[in-house]
């Protein structure tokens, strides 16, 4: 066990570098705006004494290490700045609609694994039959689709067309109230009031866009596993495992999978990153009230430290699941033991 | 080089879907040459007596909310759109290359240097860091070719640095510098053109996600902004037509972009099992 708490340890150490790193890029970008960045922080509204007030705020009078300073301790403190189109801190707009948006890209992520892993193993066993095309295609072809693109013409097949869809505009259909705020998820508060009702509601109002998040995340998932599994059924191990006689169904999931499954993971990093660009296209497809939504209205209304927010945070979110699948790696990794 | 050709063609010839994304990559760039002169009606014209027609003979695509014509600013739109994602490309591509092989062969400093920027870059999701870029930078197509420049630089930096430093003690290498040539000079006329094919393959691959970035920039109201005629920004007019039926408005440009991103990744592909047959997946 020993051994890979120490592997999780110095990976955890190895994101400080990736943060720093992040919080330099987003604090070039605050002053990166051409002109005064304090009038542009302060707003189209602002009159001389709060322009000053913001450059003094921001520490624009001062050297540039002081003000990189000023910003690291604002945000240590959890201070994004204040949201200028609603007048609220950039923090708490985004914490109150995080919940939307990972509600979405957790669940299009997971339909994304579900059906694009068995279909790489599937591809992989049976190389030259009509899965395997199948997935050929679906790689190509999954990752030449514009989200926003699929995202439309779904709308257009099962709303307009076939009328199986609720209207794609936000969580719940208007007639329904939102649960009792617990998670934040519709799906598991409503399961916690006990409203299936709400619960069905929210659930249909999910599947347009996650079924567009998830057949874009499905091509690289899907031909890495296909991939991996060739990589791996062709390995020592596994033919060691058949010539010992053991199961076809033991060789494939306990042998092969496990080792092929570290690449799928590695992959999955990769995609979340794309999936999080990917949720801002969809959100305003969907009408969807997440926080990719309220970066378009931030940027269409030019309130800058809002949109920054959302960068630093989007990146923030990222090194995390990057962290999570790097943990989660050593602990899946046969090759790193236990006990030693 | 007879050699390189017969293996293009034995590739070609057991990869037809290769051949035909070739085909399709010739007809997308001439419309993107030639397209102002291909037209059939002036892609800015509006005409409101034919606003929203469905598909006809007369506009094979139909007419936009202000009577355009669809199909002519389908095709005005590949200009715009290979332009931006061509830009882009070539920017990081020398940029990328740069530093990669500076990276690859001097080591020490410049490579941990190389590194830490292209891992800072790689640490945000690219297609937000493109929307922040562009927020600061401000709003113009300029600034959307530097964004997609500056997500797709570490891609080029990481192949030409691997690239790069396998060679950097190559035969060929040692024998240049036994000639007396320095080592810009070796990095430029001796390890550049040997790094060219992986590096091709790179471009091509990502040619088609540069332009996806672009046309969803511009869908969300980035960089190009109405009149212009571009795959994304139609897409994103189309949208609110959808609900109501009008589906010509949307489905033509989208597919424009999606036939056109394919063409690309087919390419990449080809290319690759052209210039390295082992990476084949």
């Amino acid at each position: 066990m020993g051994n890979k708490l120490t592997r999780i340890g110095r990976r955890l150490l190895q994101a400080v570098p990736s943060v720093f790193g992040i919080i330099v890029i987003s604090f070039v970008l605050t002053r990166a705006l051409p002109g005064d960045p304090a009038v542009y922080f302060a707003g189209i509204m602002a009159d001389e004494e709060s322009i000053a007030q913001v450059r003094r705020a921001l520490g624009l009078d001062r050297g540039w290490f002081e003000q990189f300073g000023i910003y690291v301790m604002n945000l240590a403190q959890g201070d994004m700045g204040m949201s200028l189109s609603t007048g609220r801190p950039v923090l708490e707009e985004l914490l109150s609609r995080l919940p939307a948006s990972l509600e979405l890209t957790l669940i299009g992520l997971s339909f994304a694994v579900l059906t694009a892993v068995p279909l790489g193993i599937l591809a992989a066993t049976r190389p030259g039959s009509w899965v395997d095309h199948l997935c050929r295609v679906l790689v190509t072809a999954g990752v030449s689709l514009p989200t926003f693109f699929t995202g439309l013409f779904l709308i257009y097949i099962f709303y307009y067309l076939l009328g199986w869809a609720p209207s794609p505009l936000g969580r719940l259909d208007f007639l329904y109230i939102p649960p009792p705020h617990v998670t934040g998820f519709y799906t598991l508060d409503s399961l916690i009031a006990g409203d299936f009702e709400t619960f069905r509601a929210s659930v249909v109002q999910l599947i347009l866009p996650t079924v567009t998040l998830g057949l874009f995340a499905m091509a690289p998932i899907a031909r890495m596993t296909r991939a991996s599994m060739l990589n791996a059924l062709g390995s020592d191990y596994v033919r060691t495992a058949r010539a010992n006689g053991l199961s076809r169904h033991v060789v494939l999931i306990t042998y092969a999978l496990r080792n092929a499954v570290l690449p799928v993971l590695t992959t999955l990093g990769m995609v979340f990153s794309f999936l999080l660009g990917s949720n801002v296209l969809v959100e305003k497809v969907f009408s969807w009230p997440g926080i990719g939504s309220f970066a378009l209205e931030a940027l269409v209304a030019s309130d800058y430290a809002a949109v920054q927010g959302f960068v630093l945070s989007m990146a923030m979110l990222f090194v995390v699941v990057n962290l999570a699948i790097d943990v989660l790696h050593t602990i899946i990794d046969p090759r790193v033991g236990m006990d030693d | 080089m007879i050699q390189f050709l017969r293996h293009v063609r034995y590739v070609m010839s057991e990869n037809p879907v290769t051949v035909a994304a070739f085909v399709m990559f010739a007809i997308i760039v001439i419309l993107a040459l030639f397209g102002p002169w291909i037209v059939p009606y002036d892609p800015l014209a509006s005409n409101m007596r034919i606003a929203l027609s469905p598909p006809n003979w007369a506009h094979p695509f139909g007419t936009d909310q202000l009577g355009r014509d669809v199909l002519s600013r389908v095709i005005a739109s590949a200009r715009l759109d290979l332009g931006i994602a061509v830009s882009a490309v070539a920017l990081s591509f020398l940029i990328g290359s740069a530093l990669g092989c500076s990276a690859g062969f001097y080591g020490g400093w410049t490579d941990r240097i190389v590194g830490r920027v292209s891992d800072t870059i790689m640490a945000f999701p690219l297609f937000v860091l493109a929307m922040g870029i562009v927020a600061a930078m401000g709003n113009s197509i300029e600034n959307i070719i530097y964004a997609t420049a500056i997500i797709n630089l570490p891609f080029y930096a990481r192949v030409s640095r691997a690239e790069t430093y396998i060679r950097r003690n190559a035969g060929f290498v040692h024998a240049a510098r036994l000639s007396g040539n320095t080592n810009a000079r070796i990095l430029a006329t001796q390890i550049f053109p040997n790094i060219l094919p992986p590096m091709m393959v790179q471009i091509s691959l990502n040619m088609g996600w540069a332009v996806l970035n672009a046309a969803g920039l511009s869908f969300i109201g980035l960089g190009v902004r109405p009149p212009d005629a571009e795959w994304g920004i139609m897409v994103a007019e189309g949208a609110t037509y959808i609900i109501s039926g009008e589906w010509w408005l949307a489905l033509f440009p989208g597919a424009a972009l999606m036939l056109a991103v394919f063409c690309f990744n087919l390419l990449g592909d080809g290319l690759r099992d052209m210039v390295d047959p082992l990476r084949r997946t």
